[in-house]
């Protein structure tokens, strides 16, 4: 049965970054759609678990990803899924990495280092990303030079600063991050 | 549709109706290639829906227009694997057609990502 409607292309851009540093916030703030909730319900086994013989008494756990809705045109959808808040659950970064044109890793100078494990996982699987920098109330003032040593970023890696309850500000995120993938590509 | 099951419960107690029970008891889809963004059209030629769960029914119905299968799962209050196991049956009775697997290409073409930067700047 043949079927002949566009059925468009679908990306992603992840939004990464430690525990409470606003990814949701981001993706309400561009998403066309109210964020959406999906779960991941995963045994403790977690692998070669084919019928459900056995499963009632093992420890479940429920991962939770938001993301958001950008239609690009009738072609071209792009998805926007923040990472799941507790970095033991990489498996589900994998799958989320899968098409995703490019990262954010939101940063918060007062927690840098929980800003850490996004960046080496997105520098070992080569996917372009920007540091984006959310502007807290109470946020130590600083240089991105001295955010860029702080995380001991590639000269190359664009750092822009963000309000991510502002739409027009994490648009800018947006743009910065596709702009530098594009840039990655021609080799600049 | 969710506010007459709402009854049922209250979200301490959890929902009634286990995921599984709605894919009688498989936790792994019959269609591997589904992820987060597959999108999922509902076909011109269907069969009968009547024969259909309503959860599968409720899944052709959202995708008159082309969803992902994250949208679906979301909408449906289901967990992503057992939305990829519903959507698998539709597209083995081939009720649903899914968009084809990503490939590595789409995302690095210059056209293609300067289509992603308009369409950005549009919103």
């Amino acid at each position: 049965m043949s079927d002949t409607g566009v059925i468009p292309t679908a990306v992603k851009i992840v939004i990464a970054g430690g525990f409470g540093v606003g990814k949701t916030t981001m993706v309400n703030s561009v998403s066309e759609i109210p964020p959406l909730r999906t779960e991941e319900v995963l045994t403790e086994a977690g692998v070669g678990v084919d019928d459900m013989a056995g499963i009632e008494g093992k420890e479940t756990t429920t991962v939770a990803l938001d993301f958001g809705r950008i239609t690009i045109s009738p072609r071209v959808v792009l998805y926007l899924f923040g990472t799941p808040g507790q970095n033991r659950f990489w498996f589900m970064w994998d799958e989320l990495a899968v098409g995703a044109l490019g990262a954010v890793v939101l940063v918060d100078t007062r927690r840098l280092d929980s800003s850490f494990p996004s960046i080496d996982f997105f520098e070992n699987r080569d996917i372009p990303f920007v540091v984006a920098v959310n502007r807290f109330e109470g946020g130590f003032p600083h240089t991105d030079e001295q955010v860029r040593q702080a995380l001991d970023l590639d000269s190359n890696v664009p750092i822009v600063s963000c309000d991510v309850r502002d739409r027009e500000s994490s648009k800018d995120v947006l743009i910065a991050l596709v702009q530098y993938t594009m840039d990655q590509l021609a080799g600049v | 549709m969710a506010g007459d099951r709402d009854w049922w419960f209250d979200e301490a107690a959890g929902p009634l109706i286990r995921p599984y029970a709605m894919t009688r008891g498989r936790t792994r889809p019959g269609a591997p290639n589904l992820n987060l963004v597959t999108q999922i059209r509902a076909s011109r030629n269907r069969s009968d829906l009547s024969q259909l769960t309503p959860e599968h029914q409720e899944i052709v119905d959202l995708c008159h227009r082309p969803l992902s299968v994250a949208e679906i799962a979301a909408y449906l209050n289901v967990p992503l694997v057992v939305a990829k196991i519903l959507i698998s049956d539709l597209l083995e009775l081939g009720d649903v057609v899914a968009g084809a697997p990503f490939q590595t290409s789409d995302i690095v073409d210059t056209k293609f990502l300067q289509a992603v930067l308009d369409g950005i700047r549009r919103i």
